[in-house]
């Protein structure tokens, strides 16, 4: 039990170490870079408890025809609009997304479908829109919004047509054995 | 403000479907934990890592580099620096705001940002246990590539 704790927190640990490490031999630094970690630790604590309290319902409630259905292979337009709605809706940094992707691939959403999301999140997050309109200004938000809805899109189809169905299928195997 | 409706969301859910079925809850967060605690290693790792990075790199130093003059030079620089660093948004843009007063260009800045939300080095390894390698390669080679169009664009635009 110990023992697997331990090996699973091992780079975590030495990372610590060379913090620690740091802060005696720079301690301006080695400050700077531990109220930095705890800012965000605290940011990451305070966003993520409903993200996965969300992924257990959706995984325990929403059947895998629904899913499918909705965000599957034969899905359409509705599975893209899902799949930007969810993400664009979220809050959160980007690293948070991958366990919700997950989930969606395990539930048998079309992999574009889940790409979409993971780029919907990582860009066009609406709080983030708000937040980048008041300090960087209305037209630079909107110039990027427009360029960046069709990057997507792109970014999306592209990486799935750069995959072949074998590595499709350990994806998808992958997502099943993650829990 | 965001958070607080995914709260309410959440909670709100939960207790539905308590109400529904305790025992479909009960595993529901069972799983949640189950999946949060999976990941909690690497979190924690990225977490450092940003630490780290962001107290070296002062907004002064990314400034110097990233200046009006920089050129081209400038906005590789930018998007290199965009997606190895991994700063929260709201302080990544009043600090894009602020290195536009100081200087900065205005294509270098949509390439930072772009590179930022879109491209994740450090969060790579948790990629790779989702995506695989391959896919988590091609996609973050790909939104490096189109944020340099967005630069051209917003370049041009404004």
């Amino acid at each position: 039990m110990m023992r697997s704790y331990l090996k699973r927190y091992r780079f975590f640990l030495v990372l610590l170490a060379v913090n620690i490490l740091v802060a005696f031999l720079y301690p301006e630094i080695g400050r700077k870079s531990m109220d930095i970690t705890w800012d965000n630790m605290l940011e990451m604590l305070s966003v993520i408890p409903p993200i996965f309290i969300l992924l257990g319902l959706l995984d325990v409630w929403v059947q895998k025809d629904i899913m499918i259905k909705l965000m599957g292979e034969k899905s359409g337009f509705i599975g893209i609009a899902i799949a930007l709605f969810m993400g664009s809706a979220a809050a959160g940094p980007l690293y948070a997304a991958f366990p919700v992707a997950g989930i969606l691939l395990k539930k048998g959403s079309k992999l574009s479908n889940v790409l979409i999301f993971i780029g919907a999140w990582s860009t066009t997050k609406i709080p983030m829109l708000l937040f980048e309109a008041t300090a960087m200004g209305w037209q630079f938000m909107a110039a990027r919004f427009l360029i960046n809805i069709p990057g997507i899109f792109l970014i999306a189809f592209m990486t799935e047509k750069l995959l072949n169905s074998t590595d499709r299928d350990l994806i998808y195997k992958n997502a099943l054995e993650l829990e | 403000m965001f958070t607080v409706i995914l709260y309410v969301i959440a909670f709100g859910l939960l207790l539905l479907s308590f109400i529904k079925d305790r025992k479909k809850t009960k595993m529901a967060l069972k799983k949640a934990w189950k999946s949060f605690e999976n990941i909690m290693p690497q979190f924690l790792s990225i977490l450092i890592i940003i630490g780290i990075m962001l107290a070296v790199l002062s907004p002064s130093t990314i400034s110097m580099l990233i200046g009006k003059q920089s050129g081209w030079w400038g906005t590789l620089t930018a998007a290199i620096i965009g997606s190895i660093t991994l700063i929260p948004g709201f302080v990544a843009f009043p600090l894009a705001a602020a290195l536009l007063e100081n200087g900065a260009g205005i294509m270098q800045i949509a390439v930072f940002i772009s590179t930022l939300m879109m491209v994740g080095m450090v969060t790579i390894p948790v990629e790779i246990r989702y995506f695989g390698k391959k896919a988590t390669i091609a996609r973050n080679a790909l939104a490096f590539g189109f944020s340099f169009i967005v630069a051209v664009v917003i370049g041009v635009m404004l």
